[in-house]
């Protein structure tokens, strides 16, 4: 009886296409051996992948529940797993549990909303999942702004994807951005935060901002300056993990553990927790 | 009620060795009681408490978890686990005995540890209650009674008997089993008294956590004393290893030339690579460290569990620690009950 299902031991996949995204971002695409999805998910869940030998790491599922044949992740090479991943081939396998955390309330806090959403760099990972998910169901929202910015046009990740599908989409206005001039970009040029302040965004939306901790910080003083309250913007935290079951004693921030109780958080709740993250 | 004389002790773990491997305290070189298996004129430590706690038993220090074969681009998994054998714990104390419901509520809520859950399943633990509580006693500032420990089977030492009560169907199985004499509960009633009067005066006797428990992270987070308590911490994770309440753990591999083991180790908060990360550290000082090994046990673990703490009192960290420091300085001092 007690050798039960153990959350601990994971599944093989198999990496069926690489997509180099940008200089340090490859998107991945996996399914188990037998050519299917490896399990269900909703948008800001994750999964975690390993190689033996090399180690375990926690990645965003970047690719829409809606997408039933595979799963995608997009990894910025980083350390151990992230560059060993970065130099596998397709065919090759690896292993993957989950999936782990609370996801985005895109069946219940965000039906009927206006939705705006803030990435920057990778950050646009675990946003894609929510965009494209609420693309699908298109319906069941009111319009959506997405708002991208990266280092450079190369830095951009998924820019195919985002030109062709969703800046076509109606009623989804697409804003990109990037850090300094360059050759060949005649977008917008600017920070992250400077621009959502510079496009004034009527607060009767809710907003999800993903990205580095310092673009996350200004934006969020942008939003707020334009009356955003604090109950109708969410983020996603990244702290170092390991089981991803809240046993380790790893992630938590206060009396939340950011694996299970995490990563999707509002910042109403946010605020009742210790400045620890 | 059962009774037995102590010189029956040896038949007794003779006869429950029959069918599964008795723990019990035992003096090693050192005169340190350590848990050690019972074998023919192996002698119970008269000592107060082992230096580790049973912990260990149940959550190892080193634990392999899974092995990986690898050929080319193909990964197989082996499920190595296999079923626990049948062991008895004898001789814990009431304070050990409280850390299995801490542990129990992180290990065996969903999802599951399976690991933990089948030794607990096959382990079965026999408490004795406490005649010579220590100076570094406080297991009634949690309100657990070391005159009365729970456990599968508590047994009370008197001079020269025994008296067992069963708790569990677990205990009362393996107490049938052994065919003692029933007896009435004067005897163990008037020892409970005596020590109960002796737990009253010792010194932590009015230690409180009236000042901590859930919804108290605001109050006590940001405190300045914090960085006081910390400043000779040397981040040894002594406390986190002998605290029997202590869960944490990390996760690693290792190639055995035949394939790969994952593994789990225990793993010290108090450590400075613990939350170390691709984009930093959340905890980058040793001052931040330290507030979350007291604030998960004194706020934290409560905010999550109905007001039950994840201290037992048990005293190993104020024996232990190379510099003297504990959990009961920082409840006197961030309690402000000094
Ligand atoms: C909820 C969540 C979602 C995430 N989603 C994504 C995602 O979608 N895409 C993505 O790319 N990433 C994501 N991440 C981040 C990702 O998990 C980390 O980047 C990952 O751990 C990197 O693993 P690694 O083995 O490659 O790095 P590691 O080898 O662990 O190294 C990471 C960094 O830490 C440093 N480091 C590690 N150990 C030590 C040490 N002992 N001493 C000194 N320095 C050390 C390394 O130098 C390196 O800079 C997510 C993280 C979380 C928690
Ligand atoms: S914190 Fe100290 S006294 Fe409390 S259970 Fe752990 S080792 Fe024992
Ligand atoms: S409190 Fe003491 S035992 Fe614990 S890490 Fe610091 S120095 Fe080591
Ligand atoms: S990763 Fe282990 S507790 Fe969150």
């Amino acid at each position: 009886m007690s050798l039960m299902k153990e959350p601990l031991i994971p599944v093989v996949g198999v990496i069926t296409d690489v997509r180099i995204d940008t200089p340090d971002i490859k998107t991945f695409r996996v399914v188990t051996p037998d050519g299917k999805k490896a399990f269900d998910h909703m948008p800001g869940q994750c999964a975690m992948l390993s190689i033996p030998g090399v180690g375990e790491a926690m990645f965003s599922i970047t690719s829409s529940p809606t997408n039933t044949e595979y799963m995608e992740f997009s990894i910025k090479k980083c350390g151990c797993v992230t560059e060993w991943l970065h130099q596998a081939e397709v065919g090759q396998q690896i292993t993957l549990r989950g999936p782990y955390g609370k996801n985005f309330p895109v069946d219940d806090a965000f039906v009927g909303q206006n939705l705006l959403f803030v990435a920057g760099g990778v950050g646009l990972a675990p946003l894609r999942s929510v965009i494209n998910y609420c693309r699908h169901y298109r319906e069941r929202y009111g319009t959506i702004d997405i708002v991208y910015g990266s280092r450079s046009k190369d830095d951009l990740l998924q820019y195919k994807e985002i030109i062709e599908e969703w800046a076509t989409d109606e009623g989804v206005n697409v804003h990109l951005t990037i850090d300094r001039e360059q050759e060949g970009w005649d977008g917008h040029v600017g920070f992250v935060p400077n621009y959502v302040k510079e496009l004034g965004f009527d607060t009767n939306k809710t907003a999800v901002l993903c990205g580095p901790p310092i673009m996350i910080k200004f934006t969020l003083d942008g939003l707020y300056s334009l009356g955003f309250e604090k109950t109708q913007v969410y983020t996603t935290l990244e702290l170092k993990m390991k089981c991803a079951i809240g046993k380790c004693g790893r992630c938590n921030v206060g009396s939340k553990y950011v694996c299970k109780d995490g990563p999707v958080f509002r910042f109403d709740e946010l605020d009742e927790l210790p400045d620890e993250y | 009620m059962f009774k037995c004389s102590i010189d029956s002790l040896d038949k007794i773990f003779a006869e429950i060795s029959k069918n599964a491997t008795v723990y019990l305290p035992v003096d090693n070189d050192d005169g340190k009681a350590v848990y050690t298996k019972w074998e023919n004129g192996v002698k119970w430590s008269n000592e107060l408490n082992t230096v580790k706690s049973l912990k260990d038993f149940f959550f190892p220090q080193v634990e392999n978890l899974m092995e990986f074969k690898v050929e080319g681009k193909n990964i197989e998994i082996k499920d190595i686990r296999t079923e626990s054998e049948d062991f008895v714990v004898f001789g814990v104390r009431a304070c050990d005995v409280r850390s299995f419901d801490i542990l129990d509520r992180v290990f065996l809520v969903e999802p599951c540890d399976s690991y933990y859950a089948n030794r607990r399943e096959h382990g079965v633990i026999i408490s004795v209650a406490c005649t010579r509580p220590s100076e570094t006693c406080f297991c009634n500032t949690f309100g657990i009674d070391a005159t009365s420990p729970n456990g599968d089977i508590t047994v009370w030492k008197t001079e020269d008997a025994l008296y067992w009560n069963a708790n569990t169907e677990k205990g009362k199985a393996l107490l049938d089993k052994l065919n003692l004499d029933e007896c009435d509960d004067s005897a163990v009633n008037e020892q409970k008294a005596k020590t109960a009067e002796i737990m009253k005066r010792l010194p932590l006797a009015s230690l409180t956590t009236e000042n901590f428990g859930g919804g108290k992270t605001d109050e006590l987070f940001n405190r300045p004393e914090w960085k006081t308590l910390s400043e000779s911490c040397l981040g040894c994770g002594t406390c986190t290893f002998v605290c029997p309440t202590c869960q944490c753990y990390d996760i690693k591999e290792f190639n055995n030339g035949n394939g790969v083991i994952r593994f789990r180790c225990w793993d010290s908060c108090m450590y400075s690579d613990f939350t170390k990360m691709a984009h930093g550290n959340n905890r980058l000082s040793q001052v931040e460290r330290f507030r979350q090994r007291f604030m998960h046990k004194l706020v934290y673990y409560p905010e999550n569990n109905e007001g039950i703490f994840g201290c037992v009192g048990c005293g190993r960290c104020l024996a232990k620690c190379p510099i003297s420091m504990n959990i009961v300085k920082v409840m006197k001092t961030i309690g402000g009950n000094d």
